[in-house]
């Protein structure tokens, strides 16, 4: 769907260049989230061969990358955008890269399975625990997404918010693995694994996050990195007013 | 450019007609000492028109009608007393068309400070063309044939045979309408250095077509559209956030 944010100059190949940049944009995501549930279902369902799967497909997500890298190269060096423009460029240029370590870590998670020991599945209700996390960050990560999609800042700063509830599932995953851990020492093992999981979720989070940063940056013009939640909120609400 | 430097012009509410057409709608801005500003918009927008209201080029126009004041330091340019010659030294001119007088390479830069009686030997008269090629970097390309016309050389030579020229009277601020626009690219990166090492000295206000030029080379823009000033700010802000929208559609290539 054409973003009339985007369209509207007198060169309309110039449009589709920018329209592409947004859409490869997406399908990298798509790739990339489809690899996140693939892994966390691998994961929790002990599916190796759908494990090596996720593997395997990561060069794809790293294909795309170097891809969107050139097309966004050709629009800086052939068009010189400005304004909104070059924001857009330079927000899809820093997406990719979340993009591109959202599919390192899904790798990550499949990767996990792989080395896991034939006969030690850590119990149903850390598994539980995980897929029930792992949603969270799928929803986060769709709703980013979109936000990026239609530039839109007040969407962007609600998503990232959601950040927070991602953190304390993953502090409480790794509460509950120390204590097993402390238990019972055969847990170990299985307890690192799921830490390790629940830690590649997390940073799935913080990816989110930053790709809501790149979508108020196209959005408003400003770089928000680093700022508090409440200085988001006021930078938001100052250029709606 | 901070807003703590000293106001070299101060325009307020200028309008123009030229007859019963009115160019310009009550245009107010500062320009600050020694900072390069440039004035982008499309044809017709009265970018030129205002520019040239700095050094009151336009009385040279018949039916022109210029209200509001512009005051350069604090003095009203348009003040019965006050000398136009001496003004138009003050404020020089860079055309975008390189205009070198049918003589000599010397007397094109001589000419002006002669006439405002600047050199009283001949000795000074050279030391004064000798800096003034000097800080239009022409010097080193000039000084072995001095005596030949300045229509003969090449265009980027003539553009800062011109800078010269208008540097050679000691002005302090230099307008500069289109000032690269003849010019192919070398020669335009020559001019756009040589700008910013004018500005150490200079107020430069510069009128562009060329919008990637506004922004390599002025530390505030100011965008004019249909006889209006519409946003003016500090460059990398014009460029990368634009407060309004017919900023940003002009300098983003969209129909406004």
């Amino acid at each position: 769907m054409p973003n009339n944010k985007i369209g509207g100059h007198y060169s309309q190949a110039y449009d589709e260049e920018l329209q592409q940049a947004v859409e490869r944009l997406m399908q990298m995501a798509q790739l990339a989230q489809q690899q996140l549930t693939d892994a966390l279902t691998a994961f929790t369902s002990a599916d190796v061969a759908l494990a090596q799967q996720v593997k395997d497909f990561d060069r794809r997500v790293n294909n795309f990358e170097v891809d969107i890298d050139e097309h966004c190269l050709d629009i800086l060096a052939r068009r010189q955008p400005a304004a909104s423009d070059l924001r857009l460029v330079l927000a899809v240029l820093k997406s990719i890269n979340d993009v591109e370590r959202i599919g390192d870590l899904a790798k990550r998670i499949a990767k996990a399975l792989l080395k896991e020991e034939a006969d030690s599945r850590p119990a149903t209700s850390q598994l539980d625990a995980l897929a029930e996390m792992g949603q969270k960050v799928l929803q986060m990560l769709q709703r980013a997404l979109a936000a990026f999609e239609q530039i839109d800042a007040q969407a962007a700063l609600a998503v990232l918010r959601e950040d927070k509830a991602i953190d304390d599932d993953y502090a409480r995953i790794l509460q509950h693995s120390l204590s097993s851990m402390m238990d019972d020492a055969k847990q170990i093992s299985v307890s690192m694994q799921i830490s390790q999981v629940a830690k590649a979720l997390e940073r799935v989070g913080d990816h989110s996050r930053n790709i809501c940063e790149h979508a108020i940056f196209l959005s408003l013009g400003r770089n928000v990195s680093h700022l508090s939640d409440e200085e988001l909120q006021q930078v938001v609400d100052k250029k709606r007013r | 450019m901070s807003n703590s430097a000293p106001v070299k012009i101060s325009a307020t509410d200028v309008k123009v007609f030229y007859g019963d057409n009115q160019a310009l709608h009550g245009i107010s801005m500062d320009v600050y000492q020694n900072e390069v500003i440039s004035f982008i918009g499309p044809s017709g927008c009265g970018k030129s028109t205002f520019l040239r209201c700095m050094n009151r080029m336009n009385d040279t126009i018949e039916h022109c009608r210029v209200t509001g004041s512009i005051l350069l330091d604090g003095r009203d340019i348009h003040e019965p007393a006050l000398d136009v010659v001496q003004l138009r030294a003050q404020v020089g001119m860079v055309f975008q068309k390189p205009n070198p007088f049918p003589k000599s390479i010397y007397e094109n830069i001589a000419y002006g400070p002669k006439l405002h009686g600047l050199a009283e030997r001949k000795a000074d008269l050279d030391d004064i063309v000798e800096s003034s090629l000097r800080r239009a970097g022409l010097w080193n390309e000039v000084k072995d044939r001095l005596d030949q016309p300045g229509t003969g050389l090449s265009g980027g030579q003539q553009q800062r045979l011109c800078i010269a020229r208008s540097i050679a009277v000691s002005p302090e601020v230099i307008l500069m309408d289109e000032p690269c626009s003849a010019l192919d690219p070398i020669a335009t990166s020559i001019i756009e250095e040589l700008i910013d090492e004018l500005k150490q000295n200079f107020t430069i206000v510069i009128v562009t077509h060329n919008m990637q030029q506004a922004a390599r080379v002025s530390d505030r823009t100011a965008f004019f559209h249909l006889g209006n000033l519409i946003e003016i700010g500090n460059t990398n802000d014009v460029f990368t956030n634009p407060q309004q929208k017919r900023t940003e559609d002009y300098i983003t290539g969209r129909y406004g």
